[in-house]
């Protein structure tokens, strides 16, 4: 069997009195689409905080294509590979779309002590970030608009973008659903479908019909715990998953 | 022709051409007096826009930048005094009264100390940050007043300037064409830096530092290099100002002397090439018209600045472009109907939501 590109192993995360990580371990296989749900609160946003490395885990490893990372800074974890998007758009306001791929590609170039050249007119530049951003299919006309004037739909696709942009060996996705309209959603499920087999992804959703069309493999987070994983059919079929989640859903 | 007026670097260099003329105008005018008053404005202009860097693009608010001003204005002087009296610096560095030798060390000396107490400072970051970048510029005051071999709190006078490549500095005249041409090398410098590499990293600094992060970015060294470089330029201005003023003293690194700095960046135009120079030049003019008017000046000048802030946001600078029918640095396209966004709006109304941060 192929060695998992990402392996968290028994994480644990207390704020205060509650325990939002409990004993967590996930393996995200090479060309794998895995979709990590869970009801709100479940901790999902908090596992990709502390793999991205924005948040320290109290106890438990985190490995990345074999390397333990669990104790380096957010930015060496994504130079070595890993790259998220936001379900809130961290997005630069001021700056066109296009920069802010741009912004992603100078970063992965090496180190931007260049103060001479322009880097607005930087070919090396431009190019790479417009093909992010045909690849998540915002349409050029709007590339050199202010983030501040594009809708939260194509906030969303530009949050893509801008994780594409970066080079990823494998890509956290926090809700990239959240907040879209049933067409910008479908839009969003086929351009995922596109990336998938050729990235690795983690894969945080509400959206259970694009969950279910698009992973490879569940994992269900109830309190911080993972309940259960398997594939849609399997997680489908799990009476833990049904009676804490699933059931809970169709309730609602 | 339109895009060509639409660019700040046209308007800069009109500026700055038109000001080259001023010792010429002036007496003709019969107000030579014009001259100090714009060297004054020239070398503000710089000191203010080596706060934009940091302020401005990289959106670090530091409240201590005279503390460079007058490290550069300091090195002059102390330099001068080593040379009037003639034992080294420290019994090992000779004085000097010679421009072209204490600028450059001048700058040096502004940017070891930026460097240092940047390098410290950078560690924290919000309202930590203000009071730690004032707290070690109000210590090098206090340092400056205790020296007593420097003058103290009397500050020192510098007597005679050698001639820089023939041009006679005691000339108001050429003094002020030096101060000009080093505000356009520093504003073709700011220009250059804003469109770079590095420039797009202190635009996201501003913007958003979990964003630099998520992209693989350490933005701690970018920010100290930026602030380094800022404390070098004010360091220039404090050594063209000494030389001004043939005067330095602890005055010119009072945290009030930061606070000027601020409001002119703010005053002008945050973060906009030439914002800090309309800022200098408005503080300056208007504390110079307003100072002949009445004793209490700055009973008149609270409320103006108080209602360029309210009123014209972006400064001077953005309610100009207002004026012009700009609505932004990108003309807004309508979106067609089928692209509006169906799901729900994002969280807040981003605009606004700078503007009460800013």
């Amino acid at each position: 069997m192929a060695e998992p590109v990402l392996s968290v192993q028994h994480l644990v995360k207390r704020f205060g009195g509650l325990t939002a990580t409990d004993d967590l371990s996930i393996e995200v296989m090479p060309g794998e689409l895995h979709a990590l749900i869970g009801p709100n609160g479940a901790g999902k946003t908090t596992a990709i905080g502390q793999i991205m490395g924005e948040i320290t885990p109290d106890a438990g490893r985190i490995l990345f294509l074999g390397e333990d990372v669990t104790r380096l800074s957010t930015p060496a974890r994504v130079r070595r590979g890993l790259s998220r998007s936001f379900q809130i758009t961290q997005l630069l306001e001021d700056d066109t779309a296009e920069d802010n791929v741009a912004l992603a590609v100078q970063a992965r170039a090496g180190h931007s002590f260049r103060f001479w050249r322009d880097a607005f007119g930087d070919a090396r530049l431009r190019g790479p970030a417009r093909a992010a951003l045909e690849g998540v299919g915002l349409p050029p006309a709007r590339w050199s608009l202010p983030v501040a004037d594009l809708s939260h739909g194509e906030r969303k696709q530009l949050e893509l973008a801008v994780a594409l942009a970066s080079g990823p060996r494998m890509l956290l996705l926090d809700e990239p659903m959240a907040g879209l309209g049933a067409s910008e959603s479908l839009r969003m499920t086929e351009v995922l479908r596109g990336l998938k087999g050729r990235i690795p992804m983690l894969l945080v959703e509400h959206d259970m019909d694009a969950v279910f069309s698009l992973a490879d493999r569940i994992s269900v987070l109830v309190y911080g715990h993972c309940i259960a994983s398997g594939t849609p059919d399997e997680i489908r079929q799990d009476p833990a998953v049904r009676a804490a989640y699933l059931s809970e859903e169709e309730r609602v | 022709m339109h895009r060509l007026w639409r660019d700040e670097r046209f308007w800069a260099v009109l500026l700055l051409a038109l000001a080259a003329l001023v010792p010429v105008v002036a007496p003709l005018l019969g107000s030579p007096a014009t001259v100090g008053l714009a060297t004054r404005i020239a070398i503000y202009a710089i000191a203010a826009s080596s706060l934009n860097l940091i302020l401005g693009q990289g959106g670090l608010v530091s409240f201590g930048h005279a503390a460079y001003f007058g490290l550069g204005g300091y090195a002059v002087g102390i330099l001068y005094a080593h040379y009037a009296s003639g034992e080294p610096f420290l019994g090992l560095i000779p004085g000097s009264n010679d421009l072209l030798v204490t600028m450059p060390v001048a700058i040096l000396a502004g940017g070891i100390g930026a460097a240092i107490i940047g390098a410290l400072s950078l560690r924290t970051a919000g309202v930590q940050f203000i009071m730690i970048t004032l707290a070690f510029a109000q210590m090098l005051y206090f340092l400056f007043v205790s020296l007593k071999a420097y003058g103290g709190d009397d500050g020192l006078a510098i007597r005679r300037v050698v001639p820089v490549l023939g041009m006679n500095l005691r000339d108001p005249a050429t003094l002020y064409w030096i101060a000009l041409g080093l505000l356009a090398l520093w504003l073709f410098l700011m220009d250059r830096i804003g469109r770079s590499r590095f420039g797009r990293i202190l635009a996201g600094v501003r913007q958003g530092e979990r964003r630099m992060a998520a992209i693989g970015v350490r933005t701690y060294p970018y920010k100290l290099a930026a602030f380094t470089i800022a404390g070098m330029g004010a360091a220039m201005a404090g050594a063209l100002m000494v030389n001004y003023l043939r005067f330095v003293s602890p005055d010119m690194m009072h945290w009030t002397k930061s606070g000027e700095l601020m409001v002119m960046v703010i005053l002008g135009g945050l973060g906009t090439l030439l914002g800090p120079v309309v800022g200098a030049a408005a503080l300056v003019s208007l504390e110079y018209t307003l100072s002949g008017l009445t004793e209490h000046w700055q009973f008149i000048l609270g409320p103006i600045l108080l209602l360029v802030v309210l009123f014209a946001r972006g400064g001077i600078l953005g309610g100009l472009r207002r004026l012009a029918g700009r609505p932004r640095q990108h003309q807004a396209q309508p979106l067609p109907p089928e692209e509006l966004p169906s799901g729900e709006l994002p969280p807040g109304d981003p605009v606004a939501e700078r503007a009460a941060h800013g």
